[in-house]
């Protein structure tokens, strides 16, 4: 199954500080494991929501809104995707990522849906 | 016979049991107790943990016990022992390293106790065979495991093996599948599985297979197995040779997977990334090629927008790559070609056949089998109409390999279909529904027999 993994870093995106030479070496040997276990499909860092957009829908109108959003904690400041036999081991794999704070969020994408 | 089976590690059948059945009674068993909520957490944690750890695990103690077969139990007791301990103790914080701390006790003890066992046989005038050096055990196991999953990997896909016996034993030590799982996958009853797998271990410990990279030419055609086994597994998973699935995305997944880690193993072997590159291309069109009910889609009629563009992608950057190491004419890669042929295609009309006729043709001088004539057949009647077509597939009727082919009739059929020749395309057809073994590549080759009669009364109501 594949699934996305969301980092949502909350502050930590509207500010856009830059990580740490170490952390990053941290970051890199992490994914250097996914990738040599076979796991990541796919993986992006986002620019800070300041320089995103929404588009709001109401019927037939359409309301452009610049960023930066409100809501910090939901904002996303990277993904991957992944591909994972479980919803469990996607969790192992995250558990075991450099992080020590921000929370993660794992979903799963939907597949073969006529299979 | 080697050291290595001198000393027999005590049965793992129930550990086996304890994996099988634990982490997978967690998903269906009510939560009743916190108590039981902890515990199959757990066990799902375990299970997880071990799909990730198991194949470095195994592969690293095979490195220095010298047998799969030896190897896989002591990474079993370290998985018992987990069982046994984190539903109490908790998860530790680094699992792989635990689990790894705690086979590699078993593995210097076993060692240990072979080298006593031996030297009572040398005491009694035996001939102990030797293959253990004198390096300390505990740094042995230490050493780099990147090298050690590659040896596995070559050792699970000997030629010595059969093509059953090197996939039951890839699947297990490689993709941590249990002995149930690979038996689901390929419809066969778990006992056998169970016994593909004893076997291929004993005839691995037999022969005397070394665990080893292999270098030289020796490499060519040991890759050359290894490759089959994972494309093997990939088909099987494709277009299911029996059962009621038309397909089963777990084992493209577990193929793909292999596959990918070899390329991160091999980087400079463009067949790797060929096979790759042919995997991916075809996954893509997982979800398009099974309609509603289960039913196959074939390839023109599918709906393209609902191929997997992530995959295409991936699988066109691992075709570059294994053309630009010189490796465009190998037989994965020009698989992959063709398949990138169809990908590239936004619309079936944009196909381009004569190309996909070029290819087969390298195919055909590289690799001649009567399949690939087939497939050629097919792409020349795209490319040139179907009587061309026509002209190549009678030429292989007399092919006794294709006596029970299934496909032999669906392409003849078809042809004829489009030559207006109704009648005996339904004959082709029904034939081929005879055929075959996958209860929904049945019914759609009946479908189309149906279809041809009606054609058939249709004309003769003219």
């Amino acid at each position: 199954m594949r699934v996305l993994v969301l980092a949502k870093e909350g502050e930590q995106s509207k500010a856009a500080t830059p990580p740490t030479p170490e952390a990053m070496a941290d970051y890199e040997k992490f994914n250097g494991e996914l990738v040599k276990a076979g796991v990541v499909v796919g993986a992006g860092r986002l620019s800070p929501s300041s320089q995103g957009k929404r588009v709001q829908f109401d019927g037939k109108k359409r309301t452009v809104i610049d960023g930066p959003f409100a809501e910090t904690k939901e904002l996303v400041a990277g993904y991957w995707l992944w591909q994972v036999r479980s919803m469990d081991e996607a969790i192992e794999w995250l558990k075991r990522a450099p992080y020590d704070g921000g929370i993660f969020e794992i979903r799963q994408v939907s597949q073969y849906e006529g299979a | 016979m080697g050291s290595s089976r001198s000393v027999r590690y005590h049965s793992t059948k129930a550990h086996e049991g304890a994996l099988a059945i634990g982490p997978r009674e967690a998903d269906t068993s009510e939560r009743t107790g916190d108590a039981e909520t902890v515990t199959t957490d757990a066990h799902r944690a375990i299970e997880a943990i071990w799909r990730i750890e198991s194949a470095r695990l195994i592969a690293g103690l095979t490195r220095v016990v010298g047998d799969i077969g030896t190897a896989e139990e002591i990474a079993q007791d370290a998985l018992v022992k987990a069982l046994e301990q984190w539903p109490t103790s908790g998860v530790p914080e680094k699992p792989g390293a635990w689990l790894m701390a705690t086979a590699k006790h078993r593995a210097a003890d076993l060692i240990r106790r072979r080298k006593t066992l031996e030297r009572k046989y040398e005491e009694l005038g035996r001939d102990a065979e030797r293959d253990q050096d004198g390096k300390d055990l505990e740094t042995a196991i230490d050493e780099d495991f990147g090298d050690d999953l590659l040896g596995l990997i070559f050792m699970a896909s000997h030629p010595v093996l059969s093509k059953d016996a090197r996939v039951a034993l890839t699947l297990r030590v490689l993709g941590g599948l249990t002995t149930e799982e690979i038996a689901r996958g390929f419809l066969v009853p778990v006992p056998n599985i169970a016994q593909r797998i004893v076997r291929a271990k004993r005839t691995l410990a037999e022969a005397h297979v070394r665990f080893e990279v292999p270098d030289g030419p020796d490499r060519v055609a040991r890759l050359a197995s290894v490759l089959e086994v994972i494309y093997l597994i990939f088909n099987e998973g494709y277009s299911a040779t029996a059962g009621e699935d038309w397909v089963r995305p777990a084992l493209c997944e577990e193929a793909i997977r292999l596959g990918r880690i070899l390329a991160e193993l091999t980087p400079t072997e463009p067949e790797v990334h060929g096979l790759v590159a042919l995997m991916e291309i075809h996954a893509s069109r997982l979800s398009a090629r099974v309609g509603p009910s289960g039913e196959p889609i074939l390839l023109l009629d599918q709906d393209r927008a609902r191929w997997d563009g992530l995959l295409i992608r991936r699988g066109l950057a691992a075709l570059e790559r294994a053309e630009r190491l010189g490796g465009a004419m190998g037989p994965y890669a020009l698989q992959a070609a063709i398949a990138a042929c169809h990908a590239r295609a936004t619309t079936a009309t944009e196909t381009d056949w004569p190309r996909i006729v070029a290819l087969y043709d390298a195919v055909a001088q590289l690799a001649p089998s009567p399949v690939v004539e087939l497939n050629r057949a097919v792409a020349v009647g795209m490319a040139f109409g179907p009587a061309a077509g026509l002209d190549l597939v009678d030429a292989l009727l007399a092919e006794a390999s294709l006596k029970t082919y299934h496909l032999l009739p669906a392409v003849r059929g078809d042809l004829l279909r489009k030559l207006g020749r109704s009648a005996e395309a339904g004959a082709e057809f029904e034939r081929a529904a005879s055929l075959t073994e996958n209860v929904r590549e049945r019914e759609l080759l009946q479908r189309r027999a149906a279809e041809c009669a009606a054609e058939t009364n249709l004309e003769s109501l003219r």
